[in-house]
């Protein structure tokens, strides 16, 4: 074992469970998460091979991206999507897993219900078949998507088998401008670094702006980390981390939560830890982005425009090309001067309570454009519930925003909420990808104040010159 | 799973980087709960037109990459959605393997739990199989697992960097599962001294 190590080491290092020469290292997975999705095929692997699920506690499921939005109770009409969900509901119960069905109080996205039960904790190793699985690195645990063979592989073994990941630092010096929130910190990142810019590397996101973060922007910022190539993005547990994970359902108690917040206080990269790669990120020259393509890498700030094809090198040339095509945005175009007919605030990037109160402050007193069909889709009943005590779903409504049940709805469109072809969608999810959200949509990424406000004047706007009511 | 020793076959150009999950398996094709059946959604929104017709420029399907086996891509292939289903669609398409310059960590992880094989090349290496992919007809390579090596007829060969453990378990068709719980006692005594937090015992909703 290294003297200084990085908080990714320690965390590594705590789970090895066996290190066979000329071997990948097994590693112990503390906490399994899983959807419908990507599970059915592990489950009849098992079955097949005549196994078990190992750990059934420390397996957690629940149904989010396949699940309409619409009040539940509606009779899901997509009848391979129905299978798929009852199939989920079928494998849960023969493998006695715990299942946060569709009726459950607590459904939602897995990667906002892991974090809000408490089941999500620092130090520990999570995975689930889902590559935004990263979100979870906000607590300092450990957390990375994985294939459905993996799914089985772990649902068998409560292990993995996994090539030691290279580590990378970011470094965020100074602070963050109001208006310019964790989304823009994560789009800035990725157009720095490019859509591969972190692939082979474990990012541990560090400095000023980063501790300032509250856990929902922690959050959103490691859930970005994959669309920069990174196996997981961390940050070190500190007060705002243990302020938020006690007294959740799942947390220690008592006696058990000094003891666990004392190990976690340990979590924590030894000065002077050597990291495969650093990046250093001058917080103060980050602005609101809106990507302009499609990948997350391909961004500009509000204020900015759509690169010249002209400038480019030949092998970005080409991409650029082929992305402005399809995105129906001619080169050098003023992105505040694009018009959106579609806006989502939804999906595990930006779907928490923070990020509705953000998209609600600037909805207030507004009316959504008449070009414009705009939703909110909570990451979990129990977002919904908690802005709904605070009266924010009224102020989306009276804007003109639709209010929906949770799930992942528009950020990949496997329920009904979908683009239709050529629509263009302001959107606060992760993923600009060609058909993403619908056959021939077209993405922007954007933080919830800028989607919000994007709703309202038909157009991308500067955040930071917005009235607010 | 399919051992991979040596394979010969025809090789299609698939030039454009980032080629994320959500194009070679768009979503629509995801509701399936079997492994197979995945090939004819292969780049579907490529391949077809809204109304399901088929795209006559879309390169796999042009007449002279009929039956191709192999895939030269762009970099940082396979980005995007941990979904297994783009490995399952190239393979059960015909596909043994993807040559680029880079690949996306989970897309690669997946690959070799299917026997399915992601070369690692330089950019020139891949830019030049690019070009020989347009202009030779029936342009052919034979990927040789043993000794790590790609090369054609004309004259090209390269050596690919490859994990030797990954190497060893797509030789010999290994099954991962199996590997691991030959590590039984390591794991129980893992366990014994990591029991599961009593929170997560209590009963299930
Ligand atoms: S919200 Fe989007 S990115 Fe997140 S888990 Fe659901 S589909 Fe994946």
């Amino acid at each position: 074992m290294r003297a200084k190590r990085t908080l990714f080491e320690k965390i590594w290092d705590a789970h090895l469970v066996a290190q066979p020469r000329g071997r990948s290292p097994i590693i112990y997975i503390d906490l399994h998460l899983v959807h419908e999705v990507t599970s059915p095929q592990a489950f009849d692997g098992l079955r097949v091979a005549g196994r078990k699920v190992r750990q059934p506690s420390r397996t957690v499921a629940t149904v989010d991206h396949n699940i309409p939005t619409e009040p539940r109770g509606t009779p899901i009409t997509d009848l391979i999507a129905a299978k798929q969900i009852a199939a989920l509901q079928a494998n849960c119960k023969e493998f006695d897993v715990r299942l946060f069905d569709m009726d459950s109080p607590e459904q939602g996205i897995v990667h906002v219900i892991g974090p809000e039960l408490g089941l999500t904790q620092p130090g520990m190793t999570i995975v689930c078949g889902d590559s935004h699985t990263s979100t979870h690195g906000a607590f300092g645990a450990l957390a990375f998507g994985i294939g459905t063979s993996e799914v089985e592989h772990v649902l068998a073994t409560q292990c993995l088998a996994q090539q030691t990941p290279k580590t990378m630092k970011i470094d965020v010096r100074g602070r963050l401008a109001d208006g310019v929130s964790a989304k823009d910190l994560a789009l800035g990142i990725i157009g720095q670094i490019g859509a591969d810019g972190a692939t082979g590397h474990v990012i541990e996101y560090a400095g000023e702006a980063v501790r300032g973060l509250s856990m929902e922007g922690r959050m959103t910022l490691c859930n970005m980390s994959i669309e920069a190539g990174a196996r997981a993005g961390m940050v070190a547990p500190d007060e705002t981390t243990f302020a938020y994970v006690e007294g959740k359902r799942f947390a220690p108690r008592d006696g058990d939560w000094e003891k666990a917040v004392e190990y976690w206080r340990s979590l924590r990269t030894d000065e002077g830890a050597a990291f495969d790669k650093l990046v250093e990120i001058d917080a103060a020259q980050l602005c609101p982005f809106v990507t302009w393509g499609t990948n997350p890498g391909m961004v500009a700030p509000v204020t900015g425009r759509v690169p010249e094809v002209s400038s480019l090198k030949d092998a970005d040339r080409r991409a650029t090309e082929l992305a402005l095509r399809y995105m129906g945005i001619e080169p050098g175009r003023r992105i505040e001067d694009i018009c959106v007919d579609r806006v989502f605030i939804g999906s595990c990037t930006n779907s928490r309570l923070e990020d509705l109160r953000a998209a609600a402050r600037v909805a207030k007193g507004h009316h959504v454009s008449a070009k414009v069909r705009a939703m909110v889709v909570p990451g979990s009943q129990t977002v919904k519930r908690a802005a709904e005590q605070e009266g924010l779903h009224q102020i989306f409504l009276d804007a003109g925003f639709e209010w929906r049940e949770s799930g992942c709805s528009m950020c990949l469109g496997m329920n009904p909420d979908i683009l239709q072809p050529g629509e263009r969608c302001a959107s606060t999810s992760n993923r600009n990808f060609e058909g993403r959200q619908g056959r021939g949509g077209r993405t922007h990424l954007v933080s919830p104040m800028m989607a919000a406000a994007a709703a309202i004047t038909g157009h991308f706007t500067d955040i930071r010159n917005w009235r607010f009511q | 799973m399919k051992p991979f020793g040596v394979h010969r076959g025809r090789v299609v150009p698939l030039d454009r980087v980032n080629v994320d999950t959500d194009q070679i398996i768009p979503k629509q094709f995801l509701k399936r709960v079997e492994r197979t059946g995945f090939g004819q959604f292969l780049f579907y929104d490529w391949r077809f037109d809204a109304e399901g017709k088929k795209n006559a420029d879309f390169v796999l399907d042009e007449p002279r990459y009929e039956g191709a086996s192999i895939l030269v891509a762009g970099k940082n292939f396979g980005c995007g959605s941990s979904r297994e289903h783009a490995v399952w669609a190239l393979a059960d398409f015909g596909f043994r393997a993807v040559i680029s310059s880079s690949f996306a960590d989970i897309f690669a992880n997946n690959s070799t739990k299917n026997g399915f094989l992601t070369v690692r090349l330089s950019d020139s290496e891949v830019a030049e199989l690019m070009h020989r992919a347009r202009d030779v007809n029936d342009y052919q390579l034979t990927i040789d697992l043993e000794h790590c090596e790609v090369r054609d007829d004309q004259g090209f060969a390269a050596k690919f960097p490859i994990d030797e453990f990954v190497r060893h378990c797509l030789f010999n068709g290994l099954d991962d599962i199996g590997l691991t719980l030959q590590h039984e006692v390591d794991i129980a005594a893992y366990e014994a001294l990591h029991l599961t937090p009593s929170a997560l015992h209590a009963r299930r909703p």
